[in-house]
């Protein structure tokens, strides 16, 4: 649960907001003024995904239990849950098998 | 797209076309709504970030790091971070949209996603039409989008109090992350970028102020921009 105040999260969700906005603006707002995307850039904007989101997930099943351990109900959970999104690319089957194993494991441990 | 959506009007084409996708959007959009009032916000705020913010990943990510007390320049920056791809969609939909008022550019601009724009370039691409109806399509496509992210994170926020602890629902957001990644790793580079990240994520998990993101999403997109240069 977040200690942060309400106006703070205001101003987080203000400017998250904004920037994202702006983000999204950009080369429709420059067209005519800029010229395309350097190359460099390009590939770092096409690689943010796989980058962003691997770095996201994989702590968040390796350290389940606020340390590293590899034996949580959770790792394994998001080890099949891993390997489902993989083969399938669905997003309702990938929180259906995560959900669903971690629910076992809880219900039988 | 099939045959019939390229004849009708470009609208419900566009709402057509995307309608398949938004059955997935649903859900992640109850996980973000539910997310939030577990993270500690309050109803409003919690539902806020969808029309404020508006984006899947970056808006999940945002409350987790809220609910983690991050520092607030970590949040922004994850937030910034994680959407700048769409300066790409930007970069690619500006010949479309270079006619149109800068109203419609601003409220087009608002409504860019993954989902919307996949669908647009697509369109567009096999499609010979006027600047007006292409932005007719995009926008029955993207508003689709919008009004099921605005629908499923209010529906989110509204049951989010009342879930039990023991259901332990936090853990559907990383599954959500995780059914994006895969996607998202297409070719050795992205695989390099995506295994990099992980691995760093894992050893910069204690870095103070939750920069182990950050730092490990850079050291992801530096190994991925060296592979892909051989």
């Amino acid at each position: 649960m977040t200690t942060l105040s309400p106006t703070l999260i205001w101003i987080l969700l203000g400017v998250a907001g904004l920037g994202t906005w702006l983000i999204r603006l950009s080369f429709i707002a420059l067209l005519g003024r800029t010229a395309a995307i350097p190359d460099l850039a390009m590939r770092i904007l096409r690689l943010i995904p796989a980058a962003v989101l691997a770095a996201i997930v994989t702590p968040s099943i390796t350290h389940a239990s606020g340390s590293f351990d590899l034996t949580t109900d959770r790792f394994v959970a998001g080890v099949i849950a891993g390997l489902v999104a993989w083969r399938t690319k669905n997003v309702l089957a990938t929180i259906g098998a995560g959900m669903g194993v971690l629910w076992l494991l809880q219900a039988i441990s | 797209m099939n045959q019939a959506s390229a004849k009708s009007s470009p609208f419900p084409a566009g709402f057509f076309d995307i309608a398949p996708i938004l059955v997935g959007v649903f859900p992640f959009g109850l996980i973000a709504g539910i997310a939030a009032v577990e993270a500690g916000l309050d109803s409003i705020q919690a539902y806020a970030a969808s029309p404020i913010v508006f984006a899947g990943a970056a808006q999940l990510a945002m409350i987790d790091l809220i609910g983690r007390d991050a520092a607030p320049i970590v949040i922004i920056a994850t937030v910034l971070v994680i959407n700048a791809r769409m300066a790409m969609y930007s970069a690619a939909l500006a010949p479309a949209f270079r006619e149109l008022s800068p109203l419609r550019k601003a409220y087009g601009s608002y409504v860019i996603t993954d989902q919307s724009f996949a669908v647009s370039i697509i369109r567009f691409d096999r499609v010979d039409e006027t600047l007006s109806d292409r932005f007719s399509y995009y926008l029955g496509a993207s508003l689709g989008l919008w009004v099921t992210w605005q629908i499923s994170s209010l529906a989110g926020v509204i049951i989010g109090s009342g879930v039990p602890e023991e259901w332990s629902l936090d853990f559907a957001v990383p599954l959500v992350f995780m059914a994006l990644v895969f996607p998202a790793i297409k070719d050795r580079a992205s695989t390099i970028a995506a295994v990099t990240a992980a691995t760093s994520a894992v050893a910069f998990v204690s870095l103070p102020l939750n920069l182990g993101l950050l730092v490990a999403s850079g050291l992801g997109l530096v190994a991925g921009v060296i592979w892909s240069r051989e």
